[in-house]
């Protein structure tokens, strides 16, 4: 798939995904899922829980490799992956948690992200003493302090009140905005999706394909009511 | 602390009480052992025996912790090693101390190199038990974590797998360290010409029991100062990062 030179897209093409249940049964997760990232360009993949949106972005990250398909990573292949849990080290601070995973990144540049997730004065903390809201943050720092040529996330918001995931929601635009990153957000939020992504891919329940896809034009600073109201539309069409 | 004092209090009294009705010869009084501790630490016999002693038992340690941390370790990772190892580990977890013990007199000798090989091989098995269940244990989503963002190989080993380990190594060094003692002694018994076992044995002959009473308090001294001055500090820098009650 990838032209003459370096890899600079991500491409997933995925035919096939199962898992052996422990009765013994098969269980068809994903089915032919193919699309493309430009770089730099921010995608949502949004589905019905249980779909197989895990399963994707894992088999994406290279942390499972028994399917039937291809994925191409951009070249340089840093990954920023920020999981369905923190999924933090109990036993290091929560600078050491961030430094760790990014040990090219200045104790500078870790602290600016600190101070842009409101993490500040929880620098010195273990992940023990943070609220779930907190230590999401952490994990968020986390990845982009590593400076991935793509960023996975996976339903990074869900559970926080309104107000936070919408104050992150706009953190994580600011983010991107800041340096931009082929990016793949994994939300059942429709709004979320539309907030962050030039594109919005729409699963269907297991197994997952793709069963439409939506763009949003609007720059990611001016998506105001009416084009939410517009991509909602949209995305209702699609799904009918 | 202050419970832990009046225990200890206790434990003296009744045995002051019992030597009162067990007469001198069957159990002499704590002050009576404690002056044959002094008298022998003044002629330097003490420190002697106990020196000899430690010496066997910090070498049979290391050398059964190392040994026995790594294969736990291996079987707990790899599959195939816990086959092939499960068997050899089922023996010698069954094998009495004594006919380690002897065998290896008998094959190597009565050498000081039998004698810390036999009590190396007895304390082995645990180790590898514990660490086993330990590897076994590992978290892995923190292990897809570390390989998420490409940590090198020291960095995960340093920061993610040895403070899962950690517990389970203290553990293992705990019950570890008080078996290879009492083992010692047996190996020092019948094989060695100095050690507490051996101070032991000889007061055994002559029926002192005051001399065996002074010598096994003295090494339960030092085995008190290790369990709290190396094991627990040790223990409480690993688990420094669990949330505390205020
Ligand atoms: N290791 C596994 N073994 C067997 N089945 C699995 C395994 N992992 C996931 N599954 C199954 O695959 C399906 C998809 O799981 P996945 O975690 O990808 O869903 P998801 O879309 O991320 O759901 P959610 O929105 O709830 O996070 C589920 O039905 C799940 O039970
Ligand atoms: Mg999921």
């Amino acid at each position: 798939m990838s032209r003459a030179g370096v890899q600079k897209t991500l491409d997933v093409s995925i035919r096939q995904k199962g898992f052996l249940a422990a009765s013994g049964e098969k269980l068809e997760v994903l089915n032919n899922v193919v699309f493309r990232l430009e770089p730099g360009e921010v995608g949502a993949i949004v589905g019905p829980s249980g779909c197989g949106k895990t399963t994707l972005l894992r088999i994406i990250a290279g942390l499972d490799a028994d399917y039937d398909g291809d994925v191409m990573r951009p070249a340089g292949g840093k990954l920023g992956f920020v999981f369905q849990e923190p999924r933090l080290l109990p036993w290091r601070s929560v600078f050491d948690n961030v430094r760790l995973a990014a040990p090219a990144a200045s104790a500078h540049e870790i602290d600016g992200l600190f101070a842009l997730l409101g993490l500040s004065e929880h620098r010195g903390h273990y992940p023990g003493e943070l609220s779930g809201g907190l230590a999401r943050r952490v994990s968020l720092a986390r990845a982009f302090a590593a400076a991935p040529d793509l960023l996975v996330l996976d339903e990074p918001f869900v559970s926080l009140d309104a107000a936070l995931a919408a104050h992150l929601r706009s953190e994580l635009a600011a983010l991107v905005a800041r340096k931009p990153v082929t990016t793949l957000l994994v939300t059942h939020d429709v709004d979320e999706a539309v907030a962050l992504a030039d594109r919005i891919f729409l699963l269907s329940p297991r197994p997952a394909r793709i069963v439409g896809e939506v763009s949003i034009e609007a720059p990611r600073g001016a998506r105001n009511d009416g084009v939410v109201k517009e991509a909602r539309v949209k995305i209702a069409r699609v799904l009918e | 602390m202050a419970l832990r004092l009046v225990s200890l209090a206790l434990f003296f009294a009744l045995w002051h009480v019992g030597a009162q009705f067990a007469g001198a010869r069957m159990l002499p009084e704590p002050l009576v052992v404690l002056r044959a501790i002094v008298e022998e630490a003044r002629s330097g016999a003490l420190f002697l025996h106990l020196g000899a002693t430690l010496a066997r038992v910090l070498t049979a340690f290391v050398l059964a912790m190392i040994v026995g941390c790594a294969l736990g370790l291996l079987m707990g990772r790899s599959r195939a090693a816990d086959r092939i190892a499960d068997p050899w580990l089922v023996i010698l977890l069954n094998l009495p101390a004594l006919v380690i013990i002897v065998l290896a007199y008998i094959w190597a000798g009565l050498t000081e190199t039998a004698a810390v090989a036999a009590v190396a091989l007895n304390k082995l098995p645990n180790a590898t038990v514990t660490l086993r269940e330990g590897a076994r244990a590992l978290d892995r989503q923190l292990d897809e974590m570390a390989q998420v963002y490409c940590m090198p190989f020291p960095t995960r080993l340093r920061h993610v797998v040895a403070p899962q380990l950690g517990p389970y190594f203290a553990a293992a060094a705990r019950s570890g360290l008080s078996l290879v003692w009492k083992i010692v002694l047996i190996v020092e018994l019948l094989g060695r010409p100095n050690g507490v076992g051996f101070e032991i044995g000889t007061a055994f002959q002559l029926f002192d029991v005051t001399r065996i009473l002074a010598y096994a308090f003295a090494f339960v001294a030092v085995m008190l100062a290790i369990e709290m001055f190396v094991v627990q500090p040790f223990e409480r820098h690993v688990t420094r990062w669990r949330p505390k009650n205020a």
